[in-house]
């Protein structure tokens, strides 16, 4: 992550008006997960904000590794599941022995269980970083995740773990049933991890996190051992990836061996690189989008995870910075009053690319649906995947849309420069 | 018994051998250009697929240079198009692309050949049994499959070690300028290079792929126990990719073949116990822990040797 730059900036540059608009940022979020059920009442819209609320809590707490960090993590899943599986475990045990635990503290004991495994495993694995740690996280991964087909009491076998929620000592009256309430729950957590995320990467670990994902040979001349720091974060992220299982657990009632696998831990990977890893906000923007991505594909096409890995490559070989990147980097322009200057180019960009993206979609549909034969439907237009009007307009779109497309970015790039270099001049870009 | 440790050696080294043409190509890439190609197994799969495709189409032994030929040109694509482009933000972005590739293989061959397994058979010229051990055949086509890996296990050795082109490469490993200024054309070994690894995990893909199942997950179950094969070998070293790829090739086809569990060895636990972990741990087959037997021999090597048997570098 050479390219990454921390927030540190940020701090340096609030000044008294900076204090008020940093809570207000967080009070309009909170003000706005209170609101949007009320508006959104649906079920449908109740459990994919659910989701959402699970999905930013893993990316935030993955974030803590591949963002501040610089640990790039193929089996973060672990402890999700972990966390899942130890809070079904205790949901269970309170049922069980009518311990007076009511439903919201059980996060905590999903937390537990993501921050024990790490405790225990993470010291071997955090000795080396790069690519080495990644290559680990993926064996350990992998080793959790089939043992956990061979452990069944614990784990439940391939049927997994089922709980209750409703059964669980009351609070505030609620019973937990509604989705409205489950969703309250995962709202608090939420704020509440995010919160404690965000002061994390305030502390004096969280800078030295960032110091040992640059640096990591000064950081070991300073006094500091860069394995402990790494160790930390480490645990700390095992942690909260254990709460938001816990919560998981709670929304679904069940925990299973697929909270474990690869695919639980390349999602996590997908949102939050595709959100950006720079910024505390990015991964939360990749969570909501790769979240609902996930839920708005799968009922519009079979191959959904196919556009999901090409969203992936885009991000890494376009822009690193994910889409919080692509965002703050207009910032210091709009500072600097020069971003109307760089607006058209980007509005002449946007006809060519989205036919390369058409392009793309319907070759990818026809091969898709090739064997099936069902119609492809774009934009209101019907193509039949066997006819070769189909194929020739697809490869029109690809090839001319990339054609055209290359060229437009190039005028990108250009206007942007001229304006970088005003706002350079007025000093409002370093 | 004997006839167990016989067959089991056999098909052990044979995996073994699988193991080292594909972590070869993956451990000349990585201390070539410093990539962890994550999409090496996925290269295999589509070896794999792409042999059966061209054996349905113009027979096996076409299939066989074909494929790989067709594998090492879309690695060179990806070397050129993607990896290139992206070196410039480090190592991570690089071993990313190569993520969301291998991501993207994947779902691109469920969508074109299913995510059920092809019907991919053994060429007629090969489907017969090599001789019998023990009452038992073995087929010729294993004893192919062996042959090819150890041909190529040694052609790779004397082109490394022994040709001008070795030389090239060796040196465009550790002094790329230098061997910049010296006329050659670095981007292009790098490409080539990246290239002929794909290649190499193309052909263990047509090979392999009659013996073993062709089927769109194949990479995913393999990738895995690549990556434990070249960090237990020592990251970068080629006779600790071989030595590593036979050790896990011979214990988890043994732990495969073996039934016993802790149970059968001591007579079973007080039924009274019901069920627990300990309970589990104690009726547990071998062969049900055989696969993750690499991932326990990887957790291993963290703690007793964390650079691997044969690697030298710490990071």
């Amino acid at each position: 992550m050479t390219t990454v730059k921390s927030s540190a900036s940020k701090a340096t540059a609030t000044p008294a008006g900076g204090s008020l608009r940093f809570y207000g940022v967080w009070l309009i979020g909170i003000a706005a997960l209170i609101v949007l059920p009320m508006i959104f009442s649906s079920g449908g819209s109740l459990t994919s904000f659910s989701l959402i609320g699970i999905a930013i809590v893993f990316a935030l707490s993955y974030n803590i590794l591949l963002g501040q960090t610089g640990l790039l993590s193929f089996g973060h899943a672990v402890h999700y599941g972990l966390g899942g599986f130890a809070a079904c475990h205790m949901m269970n045990a309170v049922v069980s022995h009518g311990w007076p635990i009511p439903l919201p503290f059980i996060p905590l004991f999903g937390g537990i269980g993501g921050l024990v495994f790490a405790i225990i495993i993470g010291w071997v694995m955090t000795k080396r970083a790069g690519t080495v740690f990644a290559m680990i996280s993926l064996g350990i991964g992998e080793l959790v995740a089939s043992s956990s087909l061979i452990l069944r009491s614990v784990f439940g076998g391939e049927a997994g773990i089922t709980t209750d929620r409703t059964a669980l000592p009351k609070m505030f009256g609620w019973s937990f049933g509604p989705q409205l309430q489950v969703y309250y729950l995962i709202a608090f957590w939420l704020v509440l991890s995010a919160i404690a995320m965000y002061a994390l990467t305030r502390t004096p670990l969280g800078r030295i996190s960032n110091a040992v994902r640059d640096n990591p040979e000064r950081v070991q001349f300073i006094g500091y051992d860069p394995h402990v720091v790494r160790y930390l974060a480490f645990c700390f992220a095992g942690f909260f990836a254990g709460v938001a299982g816990g919560l998981a657990a709670i929304n679904f009632e069940i925990a299973n061996s697929a909270y474990l696998g690869a695919i639980q831990s390349g999602l996590v990977l997908f949102s939050t690189f595709i959100g950006g890893t720079a910024y505390f906000f990015g991964p939360i923007l990749g969570a909501i989008l790769v979240t609902y991505l996930q839920l708005g594909l799968t009922s519009v096409t079979s191959v959904w995870q196919l556009y999901f890995g090409i969203i992936f490559i885009g991000i890494v070989m376009f822009s690193p910075g994910g889409i919080a990147g692509l965002l703050m980097m207009h910032r210091p322009l709009v500072r600097a009053g020069t971003l109307w200057t760089v607006i058209p180019s980007y509005l002449v960009a946007v006809v060519p690319t989205v036919a390369l993206a058409c392009g793309v979609i319907l070759t990818i549909e026809t091969v898709a649906r090739y064997s099936g034969g069902e119609a492809i439907n774009l934009f209101g237009i019907a193509f039949n995947p066997k006819s070769p009007v189909t194929w020739i307009s697809a490869a029109v779109l690809v090839v001319g849309g990339a054609f055209v497309a290359r060229l437009t970015w190039r005028r990108i790039a250009d206007a942007w420069d001229r304006a970088a270099t005003v706002a350079r001049d007025r000093g409002y870009l370093a | 018994m004997l006839e167990l440790i016989v067959i089991s050696t056999l098909n052990g080294v044979l995996f073994g051998m699988l193991l080292f043409l594909l972590s070869s190509g993956l451990t000349v890439i990585f201390s070539m250009m410093g990539v962890l190609n994550f999409a090496h197994a996925s290269f295999y799969m589509l070896g794999a697929f792409f042999g059966f495709q061209l054996t349905k189409w113009i027979g096996f032994w076409p299939a066989l240079v074909l494929a790989p030929l067709l594998v090492g040109a879309i690695g060179m694509a990806v070397e050129r198009y993607g990896l290139r482009n992206t070196h410039k933000h480090g190592h991570v972005a690089e071993l990313l692309l190569t993520f969301g590739l291998a991501f993207a293989i994947e779902e691109i061959v469920s969508m074109i050949w299913g995510k059920s397994p092809v019907d991919y058979r053994v060429p007629a010229l090969l489907d017969f049994p090599a001789f019998t051990i023990f009452s038992t055949n073995y087929p010729a086509y294993k004893i192919f499959m062996l042959a090819v890996s150890v041909v190529i296990f040694v052609a790779l050795l004397i082109v490394l070690k022994r040709t001008r082109v070795g030389l090239i490469v060796q040196a465009a490993l550790t002094h790329p300028h230098m061997v910049g200024h010296l006329g050659h054309n670095v981007g292009r070994v790098f490409m080539v290079v990246f290239g002929v690894g794909s290649a190499l995990a193309g052909i263990a893909g047509v090979i392999a792929g009659p013996a073993l199942v062709t089927q769109s997950d194949m990479a995913a179950a393999l990738g895995p126990i690549l990556f434990v094969v070249i960090v237990f070998g020592g990251l970068g070293s080629l006779p600790g990719a071989f030595i590593a790829s036979l050790v896990i090739g011979l214990v988890q086809t043994f732990a495969v073949a073996l039934n016993g569990s802790l149970a059968s060895a001591f007579g079973p636990l007080d039924p009274s116990a019901g069920p627990s972990v300990l309970t589990d741990i104690w009726n547990v087959t071998i062969a049900q822990v055989a696969p993750i037997v690499p991932y326990m021999l990887l957790v291993l090597i963290l703690i007793v040797r964390p650079m691997g048997l044969m690697g030298t570098r710490e990071s």
